[in-house]
């Protein structure tokens, strides 16, 4: 008991790549779902129409305040009641992580795009491009440019928050864990392996990142 | 070929330009001046329609700018502008800057619109720099490379606003020289600068202006010899003095 014991680990790995499944599935689901509703948001926040940038700016503001933990509660009781009928916790929860996350793509969105000098609309205007075209090829793609480290970034952040999935039942990778420690006894192994692999899966992905950043740095 | 048809604009309360009448004509190379702040940059884009104004009406090649006919877009592919701070894509190389809008907006073939931007790279010195980004490039050649730009969209007149002002001193002269060339080549041109040497070897006509007002309205040697308001002289005299 008191030596460090592999072995526990190697065989419980069918338990915790389950759960690591579910990890990844409701971070992918919840990015891209979170995007998409970011750059509606964003777009809201950003339009002409004073109602529809007011409502956007509350909503962002709303979703910022609350802690995450809150939001997947929140919707885990309303989701029911708005639907009339239950979706079980995994729809609940990811609903949850993509209005919540939503709104801090939208704000990511937004400044990518406020960043972006207004001379090069104008630029691309002077030239005979239509508005649609010159945010298609000109604003766009260095919007993009400006916002997808901080994309990555906050993917990262939500690939962890996705542990929050057991407080409505759900057994993700840091659940499966945890079962997987109580059960053998040895919480010690498992939760350094656990690190070891949230670590290395975060680590990797910055690394990426700044590997990628060098390379379009102009 | 353009005709300025008193024009006012304000920003809320505030007047920046106040009954603004010119015409320039074919082939004229029409310098507009004057102290910062006067309106200088609002009034000359209001001529491709970047900037509104409540007032008045500009019409460029028969075109009224105000009417509901006119299609902006076209009106504005056929009148070059050339920024203080250039303004080139940052995400495009030289070359592509340059055939992004013919491609686009005039429907050129790709291999088309690349003859041409060699051409016009050669033609503002820089043949060997298309396949850089404009990083890569000084700011007297970003600005060429940005006068190659508007060029490619065969443009009955380009806009110059403070094509030289963002530039260290040592390379406003091989600005200067492509546009010296422009101007020799026959092409309208409306020019914002303080460059009084510039306007002095090819310019026609100056407009100088104030508080949002065209004071004067002269050809360029009338105007240097004898200003005739005191607010020019004493303009010109600041000038001078730098």
């Amino acid at each position: 008991m008191s030596s460090f014991d592999l072995s526990v680990i190697t065989q419980n790995i069918p338990w915790l790549w389950a759960g690591m499944q579910l990890t990844i599935l409701l971070t992918l689901l919840a990015v891209a779902g979170g995007i998409i509703v970011g750059v509606i948001l964003a777009l809201c926040r950003l339009s002409p129409w004073w109602a529809l940038s007011a409502a956007a700016k509350l909503y962002v503001n709303l979703f910022r305040s609350i802690p995450l933990v809150l939001a997947v509660f929140w919707f885990y009781f309303l989701v029911p009641i708005v639907t009339g009928h239950p979706v079980g916790p995994f729809y609940s929860v990811l609903i949850a992580f993509v209005f919540f996350e939503g709104a801090y793509f939208a704000e990511i969105v937004r400044s990518g795009i406020q960043g972006v000098r207004r001379g090069q609309l104008s630029a691309a205007l002077s030239t005979g491009l239509s508005h649609v075209q010159a945010l298609r090829y000109v604003v766009m793609p260095q919007a993009i440019r400006n916002m997808y480290p901080v994309l990555v970034t906050r993917s990262i952040i939500i690939f962890q928050d996705t542990s929050l999935a057991f407080v409505v039942g759900l057994t993700d990778f840091l659940t499966s864990a945890n079962i997987v420690a109580n059960r053998e006894g040895r919480p010690v192994e498992i939760y350094c392996f656990v690190a070891v692999v949230y670590f290395l899966l975060c680590y990797a992905a910055e690394a990426g990142l700044n590997l990628s950043k060098r390379r379009v740095a102009r | 070929m353009i005709k300025i048809d008193g024009v006012c604009k304000w920003y809320g309360s505030h007047q920046v330009l106040t009954e603004c009448s010119a015409s320039i004509a074919r082939g004229e190379v029409v310098v507009v001046c004057g102290p910062s702040g006067s309106g200088k940059s609002t009034l000359i884009k209001c001529i491709n329609g970047l900037e509104s104004f409540q007032r008045g009406d500009i019409v460029v090649d028969q075109e009224s700018i105000k009417s509901p006919k006119t299609k902006i877009y076209k009106l504005r592919s056929r009148v070059g502008m050339v920024f203080q701070s250039f303004e080139l894509y940052p995400h495009l190389t030289c070359i592509e800057n340059i055939t992004l809008a013919p491609q686009k907006v005039l429907k050129r073939s790709r291999d088309e619109s690349i003859d041409r931007a060699k051409t016009l790279l050669k033609q503002v010195g820089l043949s060997a720099h298309g396949a850089k980004y404009p990083s890569q490039l000084s700011g007297g050649q970003q600005q060429r490379v940005a006068i190659a730009r508007s060029l490619a969209m065969d443009p009955l007149v380009m806009l110059f606003d403070e094509p030289t002002s963002a530039l260290d001193p040592e390379m406003i002269n091989e600005v200067l020289d492509v546009m010296v060339d422009l101007a020799r080549s026959g092409m309208t041109m409306v020019v914002v600068t303080h460059e009084m040497g510039f306007a002095q070897r090819v310019g026609t006509r100056v407009l100088f202006m104030d508080a949002g007002v065209i004071v004067e309205d002269r050809a360029c040697s009338e105007f240097f010899d004898r200003p005739e308001s005191d607010r020019a002289r004493a303009f010109l005299s600041s000038i001078v003095r730098r």
